[in-house]
């Protein structure tokens, strides 16, 4: 059947079971918005800014199990994108966002709009494509999804040239995606299974490390949590993986890394053994990496080899799907029958419930006081019943949120982890409320954060999203204030706004409902308006203790046992 | 420690840059870089030479072959092989210059007597540096060089 390049576009995601997409449109796409017009295969969600489209589609992908899907237009549409870009790459999200190009004839020629958008984004995606014939569209659009969201998932984009909009030819829809130069691993080397399962039987003093690997290999977090409770191993979460063991499992012992627990850290610092599952050593984890669990075997599944040996060397790398390499580590432990080393392991508990009596996440509200950040999460984990979907900006209030909020499942804490990104709270909770409609969504955000990317407000309103935003409104970038009283004698170098907005008031402007709360009393009465029923956003302002700082902290550089405790 | 590398990748446009900015971005090195279509014209073949422990010999290859056009990636420098480059030299043909050169093996492809002359000469990396430290200095016009192309000994083959 003859079709034109813009009906191919619609066909195609329909049969990848596309529901819905982010995007903005333009000049170079318009003859797509045209198709998209005359279709209802899937839902179109008009963002306020390119950037937002792609953290959308992140917010999106990661609590839908599927992929994002973005469509911007060329130059500074497709510019604008780079960091939502980025960002998904570097969390391992799969984010396929397709940019309009100025007509074929015009590439090179400087025309209007025209950005080397193949050129600027090959180092913020996992691959990029510029389609050149109408004919291998269909193709194109196959092998981007495949490449988004097979092996370590990542960001494609595909960058069409407006004239192929128009362009027809015979669609043919490819039933399969074979590509010679790209067949990830997904089952793990038996081998090394069974050397692993020995060395986690073995090990006296064993801990298992997992971070968002887990949340990529659906239905791997059960399979994590019985490994843990077999081998009786504590567990720690970076970052990115929360939410990937319960928060009350008697077997977690919290975050790990720069903002992490003492007893994680600890926990870390001092094992035999440590199992690595679908976690890449990022240096906000190992802190000096030759201080890095200096006594420890590491065994280290990920379905990426670069993230192998390339920070912290691994003497036991398994590459595959975690999801699948822990099933086969639970069937190679039923298999060899072995139980772990009872007494050892009773000791190492008694330790690791010394260092959890430290109770390093403790702080202290005082009635009249200032409202502490922290009681701020924690009351927000209560009136949620802790199931809530959860996204942060960055900076301090991420750290406080990952530390207080308590995840009970995978999937509901959506963060920027690696590219760190101001600016991704709001617009990934737009993406996660249009999976998600029905369930409570709170953004935890930050008085600079939230002004990075406001205008989603707009998009919020215009779907009837029921967000919640909790700002935790400190007058200050909160991290960078945080650095420069502790690294830089407290030279608070532009990291104090003396105009912020009122908040409130902006959000009634934009459509919400505005709260703002400066005692604890009027923080209770506003949580029960935002998450009663509402027939829009609520944008709560808190203004919080304006000096709080996070600890524990491993200052940068230094070993994970050097923690800052108060 | 120097690494010759050797890739097969799909023939199409941007891999190249896809390479290039691989090393860039990640601060590795590329001392050479050859490349060109094989018989089978949907694959290009590339034979890189680059320097760096053994960490970074590691990391570079992985990263290869993490991108998504690299078909396959081999470190031949272990390996039993052979290398070979290429040099042109362009020179003032004065005295007996151009003998000498025929003489160190070179082919004599071009020349103008008493004016100039273009020689060509092929070998080892090492054998090239040996045949233009032969050559006087004073007299090069100009010398282009490749880096190396390198395959391994015995009947198998580096192919898809």
């Amino acid at each position: 059947m003859q079709m034109t390049g813009a009906e191919i576009f619609v066909e195609c995601l329909k049969r990848e079971g596309v529901e819905v997409i982010f995007g903005y449109p333009g000049g170079a796409v318009l003859p797509i918005y045209d198709a998209i017009f005359q279709q209802s295969h899937f839902k179109h969600i008009l963002v306020r800014h390119e950037q937002a489209a792609l953290h959308a589609a992140n917010g999106y992908a990661r609590v839908s199990g599927k992929c994002g899907v973005s469509l911007v237009t060329s130059g500074p549409g497709a510019t604008n994108a780079i960091t939502g870009l980025a960002d998904s790459n570097a969390d391992s999200i799969p984010n396929v966002c397709f940019t309009g190009q100025v007509p074929l004839a015009m590439i090179g020629t400087d025309a209007f709009q025209e950005a080397d958008i193949i050129g600027i984004t090959r180092s913020a995606t996992k691959h990029n494509f510029l389609v050149k014939d109408v004919k291998d569209l269909a193709m194109t659009i196959r092998q981007a999804f495949h490449i988004a969201t097979t092996g370590r998932p990542g960001s494609v984009v595909v960058d069409i040239p407006k004239d192929l909009g128009f362009a027809k030819c015979e669609f043919v829809w490819p039933e399969e995606v074979n590509m010679r130069s790209y067949q990830p691993k997904t089952a793990g080397h038996s081998g090394q299974i069974k050397k692993a399962i020995k060395a986690m039987l073995a090990a006296k003093r064993p801990m298992l490390y997992s971070g968002g690997g887990i949340m990529n290999a659906q239905g791997s977090a059960s399979l994590l949590k019985t490994l843990a409770h077999q081998l009786n191993a504590p567990v720690t979460n970076t970052l990115m993986g929360l939410g990937g063991i319960p928060y009350d499992d008697s077997h977690f012992v919290g975050m790990l890394g720069m903002h992490g627990t003492y007893e994680a850290n600890m926990a870390v610092s001092h094992c035999d053994l440590l199992v690595s599952i679908g976690a890449r050593f990022d240096d906000r984890v190992t802190g000096r990496l030759d201080a890095f669990a200096p006594d420890a075997k590491i065994i280290h599944i990920d379905v990426d080899p670069t993230s192998i040996s390339k920070n912290v060397d691994v003497d036991l790398p398994i590459v595959g799907d975690v999801g699948i390499v822990l099933q086969q580590m639970l069937d190679e432990l039923s298999h060899q029958g072995g139980v772990p080393d009872v007494e050892a392991l009773k000791l190492w508990w008694q330790q690791i419930d010394e260092w959890r009596a430290k109770d390093s996440l403790g702080f202290e509200q005082s009635n009249e006081g200032p409202i502490k950040p922290q009681t701020v999460i924690r009351k927000v984990h209560d009136i949620t019943n802790g199931d809530a979907i959860v996204t942060t900006d960055v900076g301090q209030h991420q750290m406080w949120a990952a530390q207080h909020y308590g995840f009970k499942k995978p999937h509901k804490f959506l963060t920027s982890g690696g590219l760190g990104t101001m600016g991704y709270g709001l617009p990934a909770a737009v993406g996660a409320a249009m999976a998600f409609p029905d369930e409570p969504i709170v953004v935890f955000t930050g008085d600079a954060s939230i002004q990075m990317c406001i205008q989603e407000l707009a998009t919020a309103y215009q779907y009837r999203q029921k967000i919640v935003v909790v700002l935790l409104n400190n007058a200050y970038m909160g991290m960078v204030r945080q650095w420069q009283e502790m690294f830089h004698e407290s030279r608070f170098s532009h990291s104090y706004f003396d105009s912020l907005p009122d908040f409130a008031k902006l959000a009634e402007a934009y459509g919400g409902v505005g709260i703002t709360v400066d005692t604890l009393d009027e923080l209770d009465k506003a949580l029960e308006v935002a998450f009663g029923s509402q027939e829009s956003f609520v944008f709560i302002d808190i203004a919080v203790a304006k000096e709080e700082n996070v600890f524990p902290m491993v200052p940068a550089g230094a070993a994970l046992n050097e923690m800052v405790l108060a | 420690m120097r690494h010759t590398i050797t890739i097969l990748v799909e023939n199409e446009f941007g891999v190249l840059t896809r390479i290039a900015g691989l090393f860039s971005a990640r601060g590795y090195n590329i001392e050479t870089l050859n490349v060109a279509p094989t018989l089978d014209e949907t694959v290009s073949r590339l034979t890189l030479v680059t320097y760096g422990d053994e960490k970074i010999i590691e990391q570079i290859k992985k990263q290869l072959n993490k991108l998504i056009p690299v078909i396959k990636v081999e470190d031949i420098s272990y390996t039993v092989h052979l290398e070979r480059g290429m040099l042109m030299v362009k020179a003032i043909d004065a005295g007996d210059l151009r003998e000498k050169a025929e003489q160190a093996g070179a082919n004599i492809i071009d020349h103008e007597a008493g004016n100039y002359f273009i020689a060509e000469f092929a070998g080892t990396p090492e054998a090239l540096d040996g045949f233009l430290a032969s050559v006087d200095d004073e007299y090069v016009i100009e010398s282009t060089r490749t880096g190396p192309v390198g395959m391994r000994r015995g009947s198998k083959g580096f192919v898809v």
